[in-house]
Parts: C-alpha cells; structure tokens; sequence
C-alpha cells in the first residue's frame, strides 16, 4: 500500500462563537477569535489516500483527477469565502464551530468515499506554520 | 464550560510547532576518546555546537462538542513556555539534569520532550517530531507510530 498527499489552498474567513453561550463565556473561551467581525487565514489543506499501486499505470490514484474532486468538493466551496456565513455545515444553527479541528473534519466529510480506486486515509489542515490539525475518520 | 463539555466528538489531533535554540555535543562516557571521534564524528567536539530546534507536538482527543476544539491552545503554549521552552531554550543541554546521564541526541530530546508533556493535562500527547537542521528529523510515539 503506498500512501499519497496532494496539497491545496485555501483563504477564508472565520470566527468561534457558541450560541448556547453568553457573550461574556464565549470571550473567555476563544478571546479574539471570538470578534464576530471574523478574521481570515490561508489555509493549507493536505489530503492524503492509500492504495494499491495499479500494475498498469503505476498510479495509486490520477492526481488530476483527486486535484479536481478536492477542487469541486472543497476549494471551490470554502475559498474567499466566510466559512460561517457562507458554508453550510459551520452555519450557526449546525453547532459545528470552524476551528481548524472541525475544518479538517468537515473536509473529510465531503472527501470521503469519493476518490475512486483509493481510501481516504488523512485530512490536515493547516491553519497557520505553527498550527494544524489532523483527522483519520472514525476510528 | 470547555472542561465540563461533552467529549463525545469525533477524535482529531492537534499538533503545534514551537522553536528553541540549544547547544549539544554527543559524549558517551562508555566509550573511549576514540570511539566517541568514530561514533559521533564532529558532533564530538568538546566544544559543543547548536541547532535550531523545530519541535512539533501533537495532541489528540475527542473535539469538544461545545468549542470545537481537542484542547485549549492557550493552555498547551502556556505549558510549552514553561516546561519547553524555559527549560531548555538558549541552554547547553549536556548541562541539564535530564541529559546527566544520557547523551543529548535529537532521539533522547525527543523522548525526553515526549515524557514532559504525558504531565499535560489538557489533552492527551500523541506524537512529538523534531527537526534538528532542515535534513534531520526524529519522532517519537506511543500511538500513531505507524503514521
């Protein structure tokens, strides 16, 4: 099994904010990430499947082809967009806050059992250098 | 709050970068002077040399259903600063207590860094890496070792 990562980008804009919260807890927990006037980041985004290598074409997946779906699925979706405003699943009402955990998890969401002839095996999302998270699905 | 939230979530992990600057020189004291040369080359030298260290810890847990978060990352460079990186930023390390009695290679500090943050409350450690120049890096974990 060989593992392969392809690498995208993205710029969004974000804020964390817990309905169920008073102001005053919601400022406490997430300090200036709290400013619902939002900020932004550009994220880097690592996806990662597992396969077989196939004997045809040495490939474990067509690059082009995950390089579109991660387009379609994901750049296209979050890029120069407000992902609170703008995208459905970190929508107030879904409760899901954007953290850069939850990101990482949402793309998995949207990836996953999409890319013919491999698994999806990790997402990772970087929100900064210093700072990223990593998602394997449910295990 | 985020410590009485429910931990019920799907389980990521976390990881944050940190940088230290520290001297080292690799000396066994089981081997001769000439072994030492042979074994460690010009890291040997009695001088000692340094590197900026890149270290990479990751933590991992259930996202707390309520922040969206593995654990406060305030609280994580909080614990860096004191235990990390205050203990051995701008230090020579053959000179502290935890390397008295083990040469401070990149392999020792790792496991080394691994054991101070198992004493991290916030969220469980499940990786450390670290990158001793650009070329080298050396990783240490108890969970995700096949990754």
């Amino acid at each position: 099994m060989i593992l392969l990562t392809r690498k995208a980008e993205f710029s969004s804009a974000h804020y964390y904010w817990n309905e169920a919260w008073t102001e005053e807890q919601n400022l406490r927990v997430f300090g200036r990430c709290a400013n619902k006037n939002g900020h932004g980041h550009n994220y880097t985004l690592e996806v990662t499947v597992a396969g077989d290598v196939d004997p045809v074409s040495g490939f474990v997946v067509d690059l082009k082809e995950l390089k579109e779906i991660v387009q379609r699925d994901v750049v296209s979706v979050y890029d120069h967009r407000h992902l609170n405003l703008e995208v459905p699943e970190f929508a107030a009402s879904s409760g899901m806050i954007p953290t850069t955990e939850n990101i990482a998890i949402a793309i998995w969401r949207r990836l996953e059992g999409k890319i013919p002839g491999a698994k999806l095996h990790r997402v990772r999302v970087y929100e900064m250098d210093d700072l990223f998270a990593d998602y394997y699905g449910e295990r | 709050m985020a410590g009485t939230a429910l931990n019920t979530g799907p389980r990521a992990y976390l990881t944050r970068r940190y940088r230290l600057s520290a001297s080292h020189r690799l000396h066994a004291e089981a081997y001769s002077q000439e072994e030492n040369r042979t074994v460690y080359g010009k890291c040997n030298n009695p001088h000692g040399h340094g590197h900026n260290y890149g270290i990479e810890v990751t933590v991992g847990g259930p996202v707390n259903a309520k922040t969206g978060m593995v654990c406060d990352l305030g609280e994580l460079d909080e614990f860096a600063q004191k235990h990390l990186l205050q203990q051995f930023d701008k230090r020579n390390l053959n000179t502290l207590d935890e390397f008295d009695e083990l040469v401070p290679t990149t392999e020792n500090f790792t496991r080394e860094v691994y054991r101070i943050f198992q004493g991290f409350r916030g969220a469980r450690i499940v990786r450390v890496r670290i990158e001793e120049t650009g070329n080298n890096s050396f990783e240490y974990s108890e969970e995700l070792g096949k990754d």
